[in-house]
This record gives C-alpha cells, structure tokens and sequence, in this order.
C-alpha cells in the first residue's frame, strides 16, 4: 500500500528543543514564591516510626513545614505508600517531607529531626522469607495476594499479604536445582497433559535459573513541582504517560479531574516506572496545597535509585522437552518472584513469553509473587517476558544441541506463525510474520556463514554466536481520538499520549493526517498539557501505543471526514456518500468544482453547531475526551470518537536478534563485534523511530545480560550499588560500534495502518541473543543466571563450578 | 538486626550505607559536615555564551546550580549530580566537564559555552545540532545537550573523527535511553562523514 505518510520519515516537533536546550522537563520549572522540600528516608530496611520530633527544625528561620503520612490517606500493605509509618519495608523508604525557603536549608532542618525506630525483621533474598521459620518482610507475611488481573501495564495487583512457606528441604531441592515437590505454589495455570507429553519426549532439559532485578535509573528522576490557582492544582511531572494518568493524579490529590492542569510535553526515560501516577507526586501536590505555595520536590539520583521502582527477580526451575521431530513436546516451569517491597512480581507473564515463543504442545506454570525488604518492583521494559527470554534462550539451545538441531533451524520448527497460540486459554494472535522474521535475520546476520567459524580466534579470545526472540502484547482498544479542523485550515491533531522519548505521540497521529490526506506541514500536533483539550489516551507503555493509537488517530479522522462530506453536501446537495475528499478540500465526487477546502467546512461547521463544532459529541466517548471537546466547542469542525474497530486475538510485537561475540579468556570479558534485530511489528510507521526503538531496546538487553543488577548487603540489608557507576547501565563502550536493525514490514490487519508496538520486544531479543552468544562462546555453558558478569565467566573457565549460585539473588 | 552480625560485616555494611547516602545536593560537598546553608554569596563575572554575566555565588556552588538557577539556563541537566551520567556537560575553553563536579568559582577566568550558545546569531543550528535532528539522535532527550556538547568539544579538536575516536570521546555521557548508535551516526553526519 502507498502511504503519503506512514512509513515515511518526520521531524517530531519536539526534537529541536531538544538539541537547543529549550525542551524543558518538570525540574526547569520555577515560579515565583517557590519553596523547595526535600525527603526524610528510612535508614532501616523494616520497622515501623515510633515518634517524630521535628521541633528543633522547625524552628529554624526559613522553615516552611513538615508533611508525614499523618497527612495523607491510609495505605495498607502491599500498597505502596507515598510515606511510610507503621510499615517500612525498605532503607531508602520515604518517611517525611520538609519545606524551606531554599534547598539547602530543607536539607539541613532534615538533619534535625529526630525520628525514632523500632526494627522488625528483614529479607532480600525471597528464598530466605520461603524457608519455614525465615524472616517476613511485612509483619503479616511475605507474598502477594491477587485478587484479580495486574492492571494493564503494571505487575501490581491485589490487595492483600499473606504468608507462604515451605520446607527446608523443599528449598534445598529449589536451590539444587528441582522441583520442589509437594511445595505450595498459589498461582498455577497449565494447558494439555504435560505429563503425558513429557512421556513422548526423546529430549528432555531441565534446568534451575535466577534473573535478579534491577533499577530503571530514568535519567529524569521523578522531581516535580506544583502550585495552585483558583482552586486548580498545575502539575509538572514526569510521566510515560499523559491523560490516562489525569484521573489517578487527581484522586491522589483528592480533587476533580477539572481542577487538575497535568503539564509534561518531555519525559526523561521512564521505560516502565512512570506509566501511571507514583505515590509520591501525592506528596508534592498536597504539601503545595498545604503551605499554599508553589513547591518542587527534588528527587536525587540516590532517592531516584530507592523510589524508583525496579524490575522484578526470579528465581526458577524449568524442564523442556522436544519430540523426535524437534518440536517442544512439553515445559513445566516454577517461579518464585521477587516483588522487592510491594508492587507484584510477573511469574505469569514470563511463563507467556514461553507459551508463545516456542509453541510447546502442553504447558504448566506455577508461580508467586514474595516480597523482600528491597526497593519496590513494578513494570520494566518487558516485565517477565525479557527476563525470562534472558535465561531460556540458552536452555532452548541446550535442547536444541542435545536434539542435533540448529539453533536457528530449531527456532524456526517452533516459531509462531499466523495460526499461534499463546499463553493459558491458548488464544489466537491478531497476526504474525514471526517466521519471516527470523529468516531475514538469518540472512542479514549472515546466521549460515558464521555458525561455520572456528570458535577459537586466538589463544585467549573466543567467538560465540547467539539467537534469541522478544515478545510482548503490543496493542489494545476503546480509547478516544480527538482532531480540529480549524477555519484557517490547520489541521490540529491532539493526542493524550505522553512524550516518553519514543516519538510514538507524534507518529500515531500520522495515521489521522493519512486518513485525511492533508499535508504534515498544515498539522499541528497538540500534546502535553491537559488545558490544551486533551483526550483519553491509552497508557503508553508495553510497547502499545503504535496500534492502540493509531487506531483511534484514524476513528477521529473518519468522524471528520464523516462530518466534512456532510457539510458539503449540505451546502452542494446531494448525500454525503457522493462526495470525496483529496487537497484539503471536500467536493462531489462527479464534479471538483462543486466543493470548499477544509478552513471553510470548519467556518460552516462552527455555523452548523452540534457535533459539527464540539457543541455535542457521541455518548460513548471519555469524560476526559468529554472535557477537552466541551473545551474546543465552536472553535472549528471536531472529529472525535472512540475505538470500537473489530479487535480480536492478541496483537503481538516480536524481536528477533542475533548477536556476535568475542570473549576473552583470560579477563571474562567480552565485546559485541556484530548485532542484527529485526522488528516483526507490522507496518513501518516511523522508520528512523523504529530504528531508534530496537538499537534502544539492544542496549537496554545488553545491560540485562551483563550489567545491571540490585546487589544488598544481607547482614544490614543495604543496597551496595545505588549510583548509576555501580549498577551501570551499559555505556558507549559496551555496545557495538554499528547496530543493524531492520523489520519485516508486513501490515497487521486489526491496525488501519498495520502498526504495531515494540519497545519491549527490542530489549527480550538483544538479552535472549546475547545469553545465547556467551553460551556458544563457552561450549554450551549454562550460568542460568542474569547478569553473566566477568568474574562468573573466569571462575567457569577456571572450573570453579559456578553455576546458578544455588539460586542467590540481590547479592553477589 | 541478625545474630551473625560480625564487625568485618556491619563494616562493609557502613560502607554501603555510605554509598546509599552521598549527599546529591546542588553543592559541592566534599565533606558531610560541610553544610551550605548560610554561605556567603560573593559577586563574580563570569563568561557564559559569549556574554558576560555578573552573578552572586557561593564558595560551594557548582556551575550547574549558577547557570541553571541564577543564569536560567536549563539546558545542561542534573541526571545524577555526582559526576556519573554527563547530562550536565558544558565546555569550558573548549573541554568538555562536568558542570554538577565543578564549583563555578574555578571556572571563572574560562569561556564556559552551554547548549543554549551553539546556535548562530541568526538562529543557524549548530552542524552538531542540525546532524543530531537529522539522525533522530536524542530519545527522550535528558542526555542530549551533555551529548551535544561532548561532540563539539571532539569536533573542535578534532574535526574529522573515526566512528571509534568518537565513541570514546563522547564515553563519558551515559544514555539510559541506549541512543548511542544514533548519537554517533549524528557525530559523523555533523563532521561530514556521513550523507
Ligand atoms: S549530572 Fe553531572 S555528571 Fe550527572
Ligand atoms: S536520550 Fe534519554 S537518556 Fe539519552
């Protein structure tokens, strides 16, 4: 299909504040009469605040206040509270909040409060809170208990804590590697007779793994500031996401959604943690309101590292079996998940990414969600599928070796095609080119050619060569689009998506400009403060924004064109179905002349009132779209409407990557001499964009594998590596001089413009490959364990028999 | 508190707590007692962007509290505040530093260039500026002006780099977003190495 738009490159409208300097982010914001509050945080890793004595600090000259939880609703456990009071579950936990005159001087009041502890036990490592008689890290158990679906999006869910244990031998059999019989597991799903099928397997793997959890570190901390006016709350935030979060922001501040102005027209990095509202932006809003006077609350890159959420462990034991004919006969997988102190760990999820990846005939998976006294977990970049893609890509190719099949060969016999099936209910996928995909990475890798190479390149340097696949749902439905043709025949696209550095907010709405075939120089794109008449967008995160939001983009763009051909017809005659639109202009079909340009059917629109101009709009539509329509009314023609488009099956977003390595020998150390991903995520919208995405999500895979990871102390229950030096996100230095990225480009047929999403997939190929590469590198050598970090690889080659570490986790 | 609590433990358990507690306060604080709040501010002169500006500072102010909050120039940003991410990178006599690392009274005798002065008289990117648009280098764009500035302190003293010169000169500038490649691909574009 010829598009005027999709599929071709733009330049986003924000990219040159950007490179000026002129973008600004909730932090360069001042306003007159600001006052500054920094936080009080718990030096104990559990406990409860027995008294606080703030008198000596308040007292100080240019002391505006405190705010504690006393302040805020209650928050029971797992809740996530802004600040901590009867249950403190993690060092660096905030407890207080302190207002000055200027940053220095709330710095030093923080000095003189005194508050008083009491400690109760404490845990980092979920297999040691498991054991019958271990420590709890909430005083009321250890696990998370659901009580319905993790909320799009978020691994959190459920409302309550309980208490799991089991024996010291079931632990022992875990840690040694097997599955722990008779052992309580309270999330289980399973499809067809995995017994049964195991039974017909002629190649069985079975294998323990532990990924250990790690900090997003946003280069954007979550400092905000806000004030109020008239009895309305202006917020500068940081969220992912824009208008999905208004609702909760304003509940959080206990006022209506009308009296919230939410502005953030740039995000620095968010990749999971700030898809929704966080508990402390309750704390910024409301200490505003308290003092009466505009208020930034900083968050250090320290405090960034405790609140700001982190990707959730796992420590696991899983068994594969394949059929003589290379197929996966069979996979029974166990997790225990580690949800750091609250949110909920993504075990399911996980067992998904096997689910679909490799097809297996008959699938068990049983899991649960424990908590630590480490920082809190929530979504990250592929949260439970990229973990899980990191450990079983190299036990995929153990199977694979065992089985005498290539790698790649042996991903192509499982690969999911069109008719693929996913996860418990074993549903149906909107669509998938998966296989073409890896067949083009095969080729660009040069897959054939390079499997033939001599490991051995010199006496202390190794090449491997690796395989590995992402996956992640990329796509939903039921959100509003909203556009304005306005007299002067702008053509102004508006679009509640947040801005999280993907350029995805300014892609999607291309999908409108496609529709209504108008040129990209006479849009412009409306975004980033909620007073600019923002509608319900989806939550931009899971790599879902390209599908959901090009669907309603378009939705808007149809109601317009609905309502340009109406006009027309009003004043030429005849119906609507006689006439057309092209030029920017809507005339009869039979005859051009007979027509108006866009700016005049906007003028009539106003004239014609009704749905025309905004003065009414479709029932079904958001309260948010509601608002920002009621906002636009009479100010041109309004197209909106909300996504009702037939939608069935999962839309998936897919990644295949292979990696070339070469290791030394002697350090541990090793560099990526080639990468390839290639994107399977319909058709190219943003092709620059794209690319950006997977070399993006490559280095995010990268750091996974061999980087990033929570290291506490277990005697104290510190974090040892709270800086971005020591839990370091991979640099310049540590990723390939070149990347090659590429995409099937074959459309999806449930997105108007075949799009579907990718972030997440981009980062689950480049950790899968990568493991799968270091592996190679080493005969087959499983650690089963993220990340492989030098010292792991010189103690194997050293035959020191480090494996998975009998599952360690959160430590070295 | 565990049992097996020994010293050598609570000591590297200290340790760590240390780390956890660094000060990132907008001060340079080499030591923890050494704390700002009253200092006495003394007006300097220092040239920023070509300009000379006259401004109150206090012995313990870095550069990036004097040019983001007295000079309101935000464009270098604070990504971590202690010399680890780069996001505040400015040139001071063409070499690129730290801004949150280095106290401004230092650098008052020195030519100290923001991403707010590349641009020309007549509104003209900067070819690293322009390059940078055209590769889609930034991402969400936190690290982008200490990026920036990296590569034009790389391209001043060396105006045609290699894809690897460039890559370790601009080492020092993390992006958590992982935009290197097209960081890169805007370098060479800018030194016109790439078309
Ligand atoms: S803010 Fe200066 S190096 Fe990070
Ligand atoms: S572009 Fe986001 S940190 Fe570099």
């Amino acid at each position: 299909m010829t598009y005027m738009h999709i599929g071709k490159d733009f330049t986003p409208p924000d990219i040159e504040g950007k490179v000026t300097g002129m973008a600004r982010y909730a932090e360069d914001f001042r306003r007159d009469g600001l006052v500054f509050a920094r936080l009080l945080t718990s030096p104990i890793p559990a406990g409860r605040v027995v008294n606080i004595d703030a008198s000596e600090a308040l007292a100080m000259p240019g002391v505006l206040g405190i705010f504690t939880a006393d302040d805020l609703p209650e928050s029971k456990p797992p809740a996530n509270p802004a600040l901590a009071k009867e249950f403190i579950t993690y060092i660096g936990q905030p407890i207080l909040a302190v207002a000055a005159e200027s940053e220095e001087l709330a710095e030093a009041a923080i000095e003189r409060i005194v508050v008083e502890y009491e400690r109760r036990p404490f845990v980092v490592d979920p297999l040691d809170t498991l054991i019958e008689g271990g420590p709890d890290p909430y005083p009321m158990g250890n696990s998370l208990i659901r009580t319905g679906e993790a909320a799009a999006g978020t691994t959190a869910s459920g409302s309550g804590v309980g208490q799991i244990k089991w024996t010291a031998d079931q632990i022992a059999s875990f840690r040694a590697g097997r599955f722990p019989t008779g052992a309580t597991f309270p999330e289980e799903w399973m499809y067809g007779d995995v017994d049964a099928a195991f039974a017909q397997c002629s190649t069985i793997v079975e294998e323990p793994f532990v990924t250990i959890g790690y900090p997003h570190h946003s280069l954007e901390s979550r400092t905000g500031m806000a004030y109020w006016e008239n009895g309305k709350c202006y917020f500068h935030g940081s969220l992912q996401s824009h208008t999905v979060g208004h609702d909760a922001l304003s509940a959080m501040l206990e006022i209506d959604p009308a009296n919230l102005v939410f502005i953030n027209e740039n995000t620095g990095g968010g990749f999971g943690s700030k898809i929704f509202p966080y508990p402390v932006m309750a704390v910024t809003g409301r200490f505003a309101r308290q003092l009466n006077r505009p208020l930034q609350l900083r968050i250090t890159r320290a405090e960034e590292f405790y609140i700001g959420s982190a990707r959730s462990g796992m420590q696991g034991w899983i068994k594969v079996g394949l059929r003589d004919n290379g197929r996966v006969g069979a996979v029974d997988v166990a997790i225990v998940g580690d949800a750091g102190a609250g949110g909920g760990a993504s075990g399911s999820s996980a067992a998904e990414h096997i689910s679909i990846m490799y097809q297996p005939e008959s699938m068990r998976f049983r899991g649960m969600s424990l908590y630590t006294n480490t920082a809190p977990r929530g979504a990250q970049r592929g949260p439970g599928q990229n973990e899980m893609a990191a450990v079983l890509s190299p036990i995929m190719d153990k199977a694979a070796r065992q089985a005498g099949v290539d790698l790649v060969e042996f991903r192509r016999l499982n690969a999911p095609g069109m008719e693929a099936k996913i996860g418990p209910r074993q549903g149906g996928l909107s669509s998938s080119y998966y296989p073409q995909a890896l067949d083009m990475a095969a080729a660009d890798f040069g897959w054939e050619q390079k499997r033939t190479l001599p490991r051995q390149i010199s006496a202390t340097k190794v090449r491997g060569i690796g395989v590995g696949e992402g996956y992640h749902s990329a796509g939903a439905s039921g959100y509003d689009g909203l556009l304005r043709i306005a007299p002067d025949g702008k053509i102004y696209l508006h679009t509640g998506v947040g801005n999280l550095g993907t350029y995805s907010y300014a892609a999607v709405v291309r999908a409108a400009a496609e529709a209504l075939q108008c040129n990209w120089e006479n849009c412009v794109i409306v975004h980033g403060r909620t007073d600019y008449h923002l509608q319900h967008s989806t939550y931009q995160g899971g790599s879902n924004t390209m599908f959901t939001e090009t669907r309603s983009s378009h939705v808007a763009a149809m109601d317009a064109i609905r309502k340009l051909k109406q006009i027309a017809a009003a004043q030429f005659g005849g119906a609507a179905d006689d006439y057309s639109i092209g030029g920017e202009r809507v005339f009869l079909t039979s005859d051009s002349s007979k027509g108006m340009t866009y700016g005049e059917a906007a003028q009539k629109a106003i004239e014609m009132g009704g749905e025309y101009s905004g003065a009414s709009f479709p029932e079904d539509i958001h309260n948010t779209t509601k608002r920002a329509v009621q906002g636009l009314a009479g100010t041109g023609l309004i197209g909106v409407g909300k996504d009702t488009l037939p939608k069935s099956g999962t839309a998936p977003g897919f990644a295949v990557a292979m990696v070339e390595i070469e290791l030394d020998t002697e350090t541990g150390k090793f560099d990526i001499l080639n990468y390839t991903g290639i994107a399977e995520c319909g058709t190219i919208v943003h092709p620059i964009g794209l690319r950006q995405a997977m070399n993006g999500g490559g280095v995010w895979g990268f750091g996974m594998a061999a980087y990033e990871r929570h290291v506490y102390d277990p005697q104290n229950g510190l974090p040892a590596n709270v800086g971005l030096y020591q839990s370091k996100p991979p640099t310049y230095l540590d990723v390939p001089v070149q990347m090659n990225c590429s995409a099937t480009d074959m459309p999806d047929p449930q997105s108007p413009v075949g799009a579907r999403g990718i972030g997440e997939p981009a980062q689950g190929c480049a950790v899968a490959a990568l493991m799968s590469a270091i592996s190679d590198a080493l005969d087959g050598h499983l650690f089963n364990r993220t990340p492989v970090t030098p010292d792991m690889i010189v103690n194997h080659i050293a035959q020191n028999g480090f494996n998975t570490g009998d599952l360690k986790t959160n430590t070295f | 508190m565990n049992p097996k609590l020994t010293r050598r433990r609570f000591i590297k358990g200290v340790i760590a707590s240390g780390v956890a507690a660094a000060s990132t306060s907008l001060w340079y604080t080499a030591s923890g007692q050494n704390r700002p709040a009253g200092a006495v501010e003394r007006l300097l002169t220092i040239n920023v962007n070509g300009q000379t500006r006259r401004v109150d500072v206090a012995p313990q102010e870095t550069l990036a509290h004097t040019l983001r909050y007295k000079l309101g120039l935000t464009g270098a940003k604070l990504g971590c505040n202690r010399g680890e991410c780069g996001s505040c990178t400015v040139l001071a006599d063409d070499v690129n530093i730290y801004s949150c690392s280095t106290l401004t009274h230092e650098v008052k005798n020195k030519a100290i260039l923001t991403v707010e002065g590349l641009r020309a008289a007549d509104g003209t990117l900067h070819p690293v500026q322009a390059a940078f648009i055209q590769e889609l280098s930034p991402a969400c764009g936190f690290c982008t002006s200490g990026q920036i500035m990296s590569a034009v302190a790389l391209l001043k003293s060396n105006p045609r780099p290699t894809r690897a010169e460039a890559r370790q000169a601009l080492s020092g500038n993390l992006c958590r977003c992982g935009a290197y490649d097209h960081y890169l691909n805007g370098v060479m574009r800018a030194s016109g190495q790439l078309s």
